[in-house]
This record gives C-alpha cells, sequence and structure tokens, in this order.
C-alpha cells in the first residue's frame, strides 16, 4: 500500500471513529444537564414523577457513556496512530487542553460511579443532586478543552514558525485561538439541543405507543422547552460563526456558499446544484451572505477565486451546510409551535402526526451534528493545520491501515447493535407505569 | 530533578496506577469467567461485581491519562511508537471497546449470556498481552528506520524470547495482583469461600509471576546488554522487591493480615516498575529517541506540569470519597447496600 493510500485509509478511519464518537460523546455531554434539572426539579417541585424521570435517564445514560468512553479512548489513540506526524508537531503547542481533557473526564468517571451507586443512600435528596453537578460540569468541560484542540487545527496560534522550528511556544493563546469562542459555545449549546430533543423523541414515542401516562407529558413539555432555548441559542451562535468564518477562513465560508467573487451586497444560496461551475436552481436570498459574514448588507465578502486551486476545499460542503442550517431552523419552529400549543390549547400539537414530528426530531438533531461536523472537518480541507501542515504530510506511513478500516468498522456496527439492542430492551421491560407502583409499594411498606 | 525527569516520573507513576487498576479489573473478568467454567461461579460472582460496578470506568481514564500525557510531555513518541504500534495497539483498543462496552451492556442492561462471560474474561488476558509488546519494542532492536518511515520488524518481534517472557509476565501478574486484591477485599465481605478460593488462586500465580521476572532481566542480557548493566547496577531494587514480594505469600499462606499482603504487593510492584523504569533511563525508544531530544518546549512543560497539580488537587479527594462511600463501605462491601439507580 503506498503513501496515498495510507492518506486516504487514514482520512476515512478518522472519520469512521469520530462520526460514530459523537452520536455517543454528544450524549454524554447534554444528557448529565437534563438529569440535573430534572432532579432539581423533582426536589423543588417534590414530585416523583422528576425524580423517576432522573433516574431512568440515568440508567440508559450508563450504557451510552461507557460507548462513549470506549469509542473516545480509541480516538484518542487513533490520532497518534494515525497521524503522527500532526502529533509530533502540533502536540508541543496544543497538549495543555488535550491533558485538561483527560482531567474533566476523571473528574465525570468518578463522580457518575458514585451518582449511580448511592440513589437510596441520602437521607437527604439534595445531597445526592450534588453528586451530579461534578458529572455535569465534567462532561461538559471535555467538551471544552477536546473544542479547543479542534478550534486550533483551525486556527492555529500560540507559536512561531523559524527555520522550520516551532518557537516562543504559548500553550494559553494556542488554547484561546479566535476559533475557539464559537467553536466551543456552538459545541455545547447543540449538544444541549440534541439531548433535549433525542429525550424528547422518546417521550412522544412512548404517549404514540398507548401509554397517556402525565409522566410522558412532563418529559415532553420540559424537554421541548430545553430544546427549544438552545435551539435558539445554536442559531445565535452560528450567525457568529459565519461571522468567525468570515475573517480568519474565507474560503471555508465561500466553499460552503458557493461564492466565487469577491463582491459586496452578496447573496446567500441555499440549496441549488453545481454545474461546471455555475450555479443553478439555487434559491438567491439579497444581502444575506454579507449580513451572515460582517453584519451589514453591503459588507465585501472574499469569493473562492481569491485562493490557489490547491487550498480551497471540495464544493459539495454546501450541501452539509443547508442541511445542517435547514435542521436547525425546522427544530426550532417545531419545538416553539408546540410549547405555543400547548399553553394556548391547540389540540393539534397532541395529535398522533405532530407527535410523529417531534419523534423523528431526536434522530434529525443527531444528523444535524454530524453534517455539522462533516462541514467543519471538510471545510478546513486540504489543511490538517490550516496553513501550516497538509493533510497528506500528516498521515502514517504505514501499510496496515485499510486493515485496520475494517477491523474497527465491525467493532462499531457490533457496539451499535449491542447498545440499541440493550437499551430498547432495559425500558420495554421495565415500563414507567411499574416502576411507580412498585416505588408506591416500596413506601408503603416502610411506612407500616 | 529536570522538568523531563518531572514528566516522565508523572507519567510512570500513571502507568503504574493503571498496571494496578486494570490488573485488578482483568484478573477480576478471568477469574468470574474461569468459575463459570469450573460452575462454582456461585462463590465469586456477587464479590466480583460489587468491586467493580462503581469504579470500571475509573480504570480506562488511567490509561488514557498516561497516553494523552506522553505525547503532551514526548511530542516526538507520537511520531515513533504512533507509526510502529498501528497494529498491536489498534487490536488491543477494539479488545478494551468490546471488554468495556459489554461490561455495561450486562451489568446495567441485564444482558446475560455465558458466552460474553467467556468472552469477556478472555479478552482481559488479550490486552495486557498485546500492550506489553510496546515495552518489548521499547528495548530496541524492533524497529528500522528506513527512507519511506519506521518499519516494525514483526517477525523478530513474535521470534524472540523476550517478547515472550514480557507477555507471560503481564499475564501472570495480572492474575496474581487481582486475587491478592480480591482475596483482602472478599475478606472484608466476610465471605470465606471466596475468600479460601482466592488465596488459593493468589498463591498458584505468585509462581509464574515472580519466574516470568526473574527471566525478563536474563533476557536482557542478550538482547540489550546496556539496560541490563543498568539493571545489575540497582540490583538491591529488586532485592527488595523480592522481599516484599516474599513477605505477601507469607502472609497469605499464614491466612494473616490480607489488607497488608495487598500492601506489600503494591509495593513490590512499585518498586520492579520504577526500578525497570529508571533503568530504561534516558531512553524512550532505544536507540532512537531519549526523554531529551523527545521533550516538548519549556513552555507547555511547565503548562503541563501546572495542570497537572491543579488536577491532582481536584482528583486525589476525589478518588477518597469513591474510595470511602464503595471500598471502605463496610455496609457496601458486605452487600447490605446496594442503592444503583
Amino acid at each position: 500500500m503506498g503513501n496515498a493510500e495510507s492518506v486516504f485509509f487514514s482520512r476515512v478511519l478518522t472519520e469512521l471513529t469520530l462520526s460514530f464518537h459523537i452520536i455517543y460523546a454528544t450524549i454524554g455531554v447534554g444528557i448529565p444537564l437534563m438529569i440535573m434539572i430534572a432532579q432539581w426539579l423533582g426536589i423543588k417541585k417534590q414530585d416523583e414523577h422528576y425524580i423517576l424521570l432522573a433516574r431512568r435517564w440515568t440508567r440508559g445514560f450508563v450504557i451510552t457513556v461507557a460507548v462513549g468512553v470506549v469509542t473516545g479512548t480509541a480516538i484518542g489513540l487513533q490520532l497518534s496512530l494515525l497521524w503522527p506526524n500532526f502529533m509530533e508537531l502540533a502536540g508541543n503547542v496544543i497538549a495543555l487542553p488535550l491533558f485538561m481533557e483527560t482531567f474533566a473526564f476523571f473528574f465525570e468517571a468518578i463522580f457518575l460511579g458514585i451518582y449511580l451507586y448511592t440513589w437510596d443512600r441520602f437521607e437527604n435528596q439534595k445531597k445526592h443532586l450534588l453528586l451530579l453537578i461534578p458529572v455535569a460540569i465534567g462532561a461538559s468541560f471535555s467538551a471544552v478543552f477536546i473544542s479547543m484542540v479542534n478550534a486550533f487545527m483551525n486556527a492555529p496560534q500560540g507559536f512561531d514558525i523559524v527555520d522550520g522550528q516551532l518557537v516562543n511556544i504559548s500553550p494559553l493563546l494556542a488554547m484561546f485561538n479566535p476559533a475557539t469562542p464559537t467553536k466551543v459555545a456552538h459545541v455545547l449549546s447543540t449538544a444541549y439541543m440534541t439531548s433535549a430533543f433525542i429525550l424528547a423523541s422518546i417521550g412522544a414515542y412512548r404517549l404514540l405507543k398507548g401509554s397517556n401516562h402525565v409522566y410522558h407529558k412532563k418529559a415532553l413539555f420540559l424537554m421541548m422547552k430545553i430544546g427549544l432555548i438552545f435551539s435558539v441559542a445554536s442559531a445565535v451562535i452560528g450567525d457568529f460563526s459565519g461571522k468567525y468564518l468570515a475573517e480568519y477562513q474565507p474560503e471555508k465560508l465561500a466553499a460552503a456558499e458557493w461564492h466565487f467573487e469577491t463582491e459586496g451586497e452578496a447573496p446567500l444560496m441555499l440549496y441549488g446544484v453545481l454545474d461546471n461551475g455555475e450555479v443553478k436552481y439555487a434559491l438567491k436570498i439579497p444581502y444575506a451572505l454579507s449580513i451572515l459574514a460582517h453584519g451589514t448588507p453591503n459588507a465585501e465578502v472574499i469569493g473562492l477565486n481569491e485562493f490557489a486551486e490547491d487550498e480551497i476545499p471540495p464544493l459539495y460542503i454546501h450541501y452539509l451546510f443547508d442541511t445542517m442550517v435547514m435542521i436547525g431552523m425546522w427544530l426550532t419552529v417545531l419545538s416553539l409551535i408546540y410549547i405555543l400549543g400547548v399553553w394556548r390549547k391547540w389540540s393539534f400539537v397532541s395529535t398522533g402526526w405532530y407527535r410523529w414530528l417531534i419523534v423523528l426530531g431526536g434522530p434529525l438533531a443527531v444528523l444535524a451534528i454530524e453534517i455539522g461536523w462533516w462541514f467543519a472537518e471538510v471545510g478546513r480541507q486540504p489543511w490538517v493545520l490550516r496553513g501550516i501542515m497538509r493533510t497528506k504530510e500528516a498521515a502514517t506511513t504505514s501499510g496496515n491501515v485499510d486493515t485496520m478500516l475494517v477491523m474497527f468498522s465491525a467493532l462499531y456496527l457490533v457496539l451499535a447493535i449491542g447498545s440499541i439492542y440493550v437499551l430498547t430492551r432495559m425500558f420495554r421491560k421495565n415500563t414507567v407505569e411499574q416502576e411507580l407502583s412498585d416505588r408506591q409499594l416500596e413506601k408503603e411498606g416502610e411506612m407500616r | 530533578m529536570t522538568l523531563e525527569l518531572v514528566g516522565i516520573t508523572v507519567l510512570w507513576l500513571f502507568l503504574f496506577g493503571y498496571v494496578i487498576v486494570a490488573s485488578i479489573d482483568f484478573g477480576a473478568g478471568f477469574f468470574n469467567a474461569y468459575s463459570l467454567f469450573r460452575g462454582n461461579q456461585h462463590i465469586l460472582t456477587r464479590i466480583i461485581q460489587r468491586y467493580l460496578s462503581p469504579v470500571w470506568e475509573v480504570t480506562n481514564v488511567f490509561l488514557v491519562f498516561f497516553f494523552v500525557g506522553i505525547v503532551g510531555f514526548f511530542p516526538k513518541t507520537a511520531y515513533y511508537y504512533g507509526t510502529v504500534l498501528l497494529v498491536p495497539v489498534s487490536i488491543a483498543l477494539v479488545l478494551l471497546a468490546i471488554r468495556g462496552s459489554y461490561y455495561a451492556f450486562t451489568t446495567y442492561g441485564g444482558l446475560e449470556h455465558k458466552r460474553y462471560t467467556y468472552l469477556y474474561g478472555l479478552s482481559g488476558l488479550f490486552i495486557p498481552a498485546s500492550l506489553s509488546i510496546v515495552l518489548t519494542i521499547s528495548e530496541g532492536g524492533f524497529v528500522t528506520e528506513g527512507s519511506s518511515g519506521l518499519e516494525l520488524d514483526y517477525w523478530a518481534l513474535f521470534t524472540s524470547p523476550l517478547t515472550w517472557s514480557i507477555v507471560v509476565l503481564s499475564l501472570a501478574s495480572v492474575l496474581y495482583i487481582s486475587a491478592v486484591f480480591l482475596t483482602w477485599y472478599a475478606h472484608k465481605a466476610q465471605d470465606q469461600p471466596a475468600t479460601d478460593l482466592l488465596r488459593k488462586y493468589a498463591l498458584f500465580w505468585s509462581v509464574p509471576a515472580i519466574i516470568s521476572a526473574t527471566g525478563i532481566i536474563i533476557e536482557l542480557k542478550g538482547h540489550n546488554p546496556e539496560h541490563y548493566s543498568r539493571l545489575v547496577d540497582i540490583w538491591w531494587l529488586f532485592g527488595i522487591s523480592f522481599l516484599l514480594f516474599a513477605g505477601t505469600v507469607y502472609l497469605l499462606t499464614k491466612r494473616r493480615a490480607y489488607g497488608v499482603a495487598f500492601g506489600l504487593l503494591a509495593g513490590q510492584f512499585m518498586i520492579a516498575f520504577f526500578a525497570y523504569g529508571g533503568s530504561h533511563y534516558p531512553y524512550l525508544l532505544y536507540p532512537y529517541l531519549t526523554i531529551y531530544d523527545g521533550f516538548t518546549n519549556e513552555a507547555m512543560a511547565t503548562a503541563l506540569i501546572v495542570a497537572f497539580i491543579a488536577g491532582l488537587g481536584l482528583l486525589l479527594p476525589s478518588l477518597y470519597l469513591l474510595l470511602r462511600l464503595f471500598l471502605f463501605s463496610k455496609d457496601y462491601v458486605t452487600g447490605k447496600r446496594n442503592d444503583h439507580a
């Protein structure tokens, strides 16, 4: 196997591992916050249903954490195994947040273990709630630190290159690079948003499948509210990300928008197809790209033609960008209408078809996460470190990457099937109604 | 002490932590499977589950910490080890992934099947074997640096007696460490049958563990004379380590003070581990990479050490809390409390 094949298979394997990992990782970042909110509401309102929500989510959460941990370990090592030249160079500058991420992960792992095994141990439930705070903080901070590493790859800084050597290294400057604020904020808000929509879709599904329990209605309403808040936040941060791109990575923005000529009053292209460099069938929104890029309708936006042929990303990222934004918009509208509908007692929000739309919302949110990452990552091709190291210089020279790809594909298939099977079985066997009545009996037993 | 030495000492300490907690974990899985095979699973399963359940994720973190730390402090290791270790480490990763996730699936998801218990037990033995290859490679002689990059000579690696001695040592130590710890734990749980059985395992595995450890020193004489002579220079450390080993075995035979026995075992492995690591100095990969030419810049090293100290400030109290609540909680250990979500 030649070097070109090694590069290709390294890219495919990294993409596969990350695409699989982020499903579980996103859930891992978002769910602890939802569990915390549910438990807190349960204590505040003295409502058994919210406590049970926290408990059942926790049980499912453990399964996703397990897969998240093992695939996270895989990608952690694959960085060095598949991209040794990259890690050798970047390790000098960006090791600090990577290192800090393991601390956040450690912190979360310890307290998750404690939280899981102390459900009825404390008289005072507030003590138990306190254990969740380090879990949620640890989960979110792992995302913060690892997003910083990714942000660095997009906007490397914090060092000088003199005669091919890295000098004047400043780890903090590397961590807080221009891409960090928008990247970290967008990763966090979309993780919370996705988790909320996943939990909402579970609630809606149970309601559709015959259970009419108030427990599911409370879960659904709570999650749609949280989903709405974070989808609005994601959209606002997404807009800031557009402004970041215009300033620091104009080639990514231009490729995403098929913006070829540098010009003012730039229109935004929605949909469309590219045919020999001509954009066809696209919906043109006048001035929108200028507004997205710089906040004013006549600002000049740099076009793709300003860049060398071998420094621009593939143009198909336009479709990824469009799909991600559309799903985000759709979920915002869906949750907004649902919440208004519940307040104003519009009956259609509790009908079958609307609930099916909510059920669809969870998978759609996950899809948007995947597509968003593909957009972000493919959008910085051909660079692994933008402007400094090309992807093809970074990959391993080992000739066995194709075999490893087959091996890991089989692994992820097994993990996917296993986790889905276990999760469905776990909740199908032990329904809410069953668990509530069990707990009731237990309480009465204690009182007697 | 230079920053390089501080860095490698910190990492070596965490690797030692991983060796101990992972050995307990891997060995426990194997003993569980073996007892199922022998039809006396009822004796061990509860003890093993009770210990493993709240701590299983923590084990993995020690490993992550080590490999992230080594790339941080010594970025050149990413190039040297990353290139040559693709296959063995990927195999270990796949096994770790299956093992870790199926632990959660069975414990929390109620997915129980004999087949998984066997797979779980066996995979726990393949992981230390595939990871210990790294130690063999670090001794030099298996990696060549050509014009197209680094090559690992698999044939030389798999026909070398050193490789197999290290594999045997890792397997025997895993089972020995695990059995001694679980003997102590079962005794704390006042579970007499489990204590007796595990004590037997511990005494059994102490023999191959000490023989293979001695064997490796002899293998090194031929393979890497420079390393061998450094080992001989600090023979007294290995002497102390052996005395501690003898102490553990003595206490086990006399059925006395299992807690102290485990303490002696930890001391034995710690001294041997650091004596081995110290004699490897200054090489990370003989003869290509020393800790000096592989070290990161000063600014990053300082930042990492500051982060490390701050992190420990957070971790040590948390770990203490975890141990207080489970390992050292009488109600939990003896099975009076479960409180699982």
